[in-house]
């Protein structure tokens, strides 16, 4: 009677899904109730979800107590998610609530615009969508042992590479692009950039998950350089880490964009709009992140080389639109699992070794 | 749960000779009922879901995942670390069991306590602490942060609980008159070891080295830190799977994924049958 044992299950889960269904269905009905409220914004307190990646969190949070203080921000509270950016993307993605999203790359945008959730034109104001940004630089050990500065001193013998893993952290995409367009801006050619690329895979000894894993494994003690971001190199130097960081001549600006939802409380907009005000701005300067907008005044950022001129403007910087034809061009082309060029250089670097 | 119990579970669930095949009556009929429910809930449908994904690419789509070499390396990688750490884990795992049962010493509690340790830590916190301990700072002097030792001591550290804590009930409940039987009709402590008490272990083992080898394919947090996550060298299954999924390739991570199911089924499967052979000839 084999049947009859299974037969058992299968009702026992039918019966579980049909409850599984009911219950979804009758939660859906909350959101639509709560909407109703929505047009007397001002007599009802406000919640606003936020989903970001985890390194902006304390400029979020000094930025909401600056809103707090203006009329459109009183009263507003918050609920926040912080994580790792395409994490967080991906469940915001499959329903997890958000007004307003900040993350490390625009693909992460770009995913919620696909889901529907953001809308097309979010990236179409003067900053294109990018509410915070940064470089990317080398962070060192004290003293800089072994005198790297430049792109070229990375491939020296003996220097050894610790960068996060551009298969599996989006954001660790941006130090390899970089000395990709390093090569390319000095007027090398493609190849010139595949042979770099290369050889600095070659001095690479680790590639952990995240920007955050990397600089874990380089404080303690992986490596001699850690290519990383100006942001998350002065958070560290903040935070007492014992490095120095270099900012070569030719460095990538790592923008990280900012978006609302097309399902959100009206306060989101006017959040971002905040976020685009010089006192927003100096809240990110002062966790190390590059002002986006003109007229910041930039007070001393600790942990920064020169506190007093914390962001010095490279020779040459280059921009992920302009120099690799944007995100989804760019992963594509050097990130994709089996054919990206990037991909391909790992291989053979690993096959070699 | 006692590995016995465990046992006779199986046996009510799937054994064909031990019950007849109409013991259901109502209380237990709705007790295999929330049993299977919570099964389907956890396991069951959250696995369809992953093979029903993997199958959505194709077998074109699987091919061309599993053709990949950096996914290739990476799955021999990480089965050949597993099956490595399990049999040191049967060994060693044993061995600790054996220390604990039959040995007084002092602070044995504290070992007791701290067998389980690995359980409870986060597995980023054990990747941090297997950095500091066995990385390029290493106190000790030894350093294999970035080359498979590390993958194979992160495995080690996160499954080292599985056979110890599987083996130690069992022999805390082998009758010691059998062994003294066997020494009064003249049988050595070596013959004593390997046909007196071994045998009666050995379904212990194979559960504790199912678990352990199961929960070490699986890993992933302990060895982020420390493995270097270098392609073709140091790459794990898991950092493939996210780089898929980072790449928005969710067919292709659930083909790997799947694979590892597959794997750890036949393993789980092979060693259940080892030890229901051993258990039906004792």
């Amino acid at each position: 009677m084999k049947t009859s044992k299974w037969g058992w299950a299968g009702v026992v889960v039918v019966a579980a899904m049909g409850l599984a269904a009911c219950s979804s269905g009758s939660a859906s009905v909350a959101p639509g109730s709560a909407g109703t409220t929505a047009p007397s914004p001002a007599a009802t307190p406000v919640t606003l979800n936020l989903v970001a990646y985890s390194v902006p969190k304390t400029a979020n949070e000094a930025i909401e107590v600056l809103w707090a203080k203006t009329p459109e921000g009183a009263g507003v509270t918050w609920v926040e998610s912080y994580g790792a950016s395409g994490d967080q993307s991906r469940a915001v993605a499959s329903g997890l609530k958000a007004d307003y999203v900040h993350f490390s790359l625009e693909g992460d945008v770009t995913r919620l615009v696909k889901a529907g959730l953001v809308d097309e034109s979010w990236n179409s104001g003067p900053t294109g969508g990018i509410v915070s940004s940064s470089v990317v630089v080398f962070a060192v050990r004290p003293g800089n042992p072994k005198g790297i500065h430049t792109w070229t001193d990375l491939v020296k013998d003996g220097v050894q590479i610790v960068t996060p893993n551009p298969g599996s952290s989006g954001s660790a995409r941006w130090n390899v692009l970089a000395g990709w367009g390093s090569v390319i801006a000095g007027g090398g050619t493609e190849q010139d950039a595949i042979d770099y690329t290369t050889k600095l895979f070659q001095h690479v000894v680790a590639l952990p998950g995240s920007g955050r894993d990397a600089t874990t494994a380089f404080l303690a003690g992986t490596g001699d350089v850690l290519l990383s971001y100006e942001n998350e190199a002065i958070l560290a130097k903040q935070s007492g880490a014992a490095i120095d960081y270099v900012l070569p001549d030719t460095t990538l600006r790592i923008d990280n964009p900012g978006a609302v939802l097309k399902v959100s409380n009206p306060k989101a907009a006017l959040w971002l709009k905040f976020l685009y005000t010089p006192q927003a701005q100096a809240e990110f300067a002062k966790a190390g992140f590059r002002p986006v907008v003109k007229g910041v005044t930039i007070g001393q950022v600790k942990g920064a080389n020169d506190p007093s001129n914390p962001f010095p403007v490279p020779t040459k910087l280059l921009n992920i639109n302009d120099d690799f034809g944007g995100w989804s061009h760019a992963n594509t082309k050097f990130f994709d699992p089996d054919t990206g060029v990037i991909t391909k250089i790992q291989v053979a670097t690993g096959k070699s070794s | 749960m006692t590995v016995a119990q465990l046992r006779n579970a199986r046996r009510f669930l799937g054994g064909r000779r031990a019950l007849p095949r109409t013991t259901l009556r109502r209380g237990s009929g709705i007790s295999l009922g929330v049993a299977v429910l919570w099964l389907s809930l956890l396991v069951l449908i959250p696995l369809a879901a992953v093979v029903a994904t993997a199958a959505n690419g194709g077998w074109a789509g699987v091919v061309t995942t599993l053709s990949n070499p950096q996914t290739l390396a990476a799955i021999r990688l990480t089965l050949a670390q597993a099956a490595g750490v399990t049999v040191v884990n049967v060994v060693m795992g044993t061995l600790i069991a054996w220390v604990l049962v039959r040995d007084e010493f002092p602070g044995k509690r504290v070992v007791e306590i701290v067998i389980d340790v690995p359980f409870a830590l986060p597995t980023i916190v054990a990747g941090l602490v297997l950095l500091g301990l066995y990385g390029p700072r290493s106190p000790l002097g030894f350093d294999v942060s970035n080359t498979r030792s590390a993958v194979f001591l992160a495995f080690a550290f996160v499954t080292l609980p599985f056979v110890v804590r599987a083996v130690q009930p069992v022999l805390e409940e082998l009758d010691p008159e059998i062994e003294q039987a066997a020494r009064s009709l003249g049988a050595s402590e070596a013959q004593n070891l390997v046909r007196v008490v071994l045998p009666s272990l050995v379904p212990a083992i194979a559960a504790g080295a199912a678990l352990s080898f199961a929960r070490a394919v699986s890993e992933y947090g302990s060895l982020v830190l420390i493995s270097g996550n270098l392609a073709l060298r140091t790459e794990v299954t898991s950092v493939r799977i996210l780089t898929y999924i980072e790449n928005g390739q969710v067919a292709q991570a659930s083909v790997v994924a799947t694979v590892l199911l597959l794997v750890a089924f036949v393993v789980i499967g092979t060693l259940d049958f080892l030890q229901r052979k051993v258990t039906r000839r004792g």
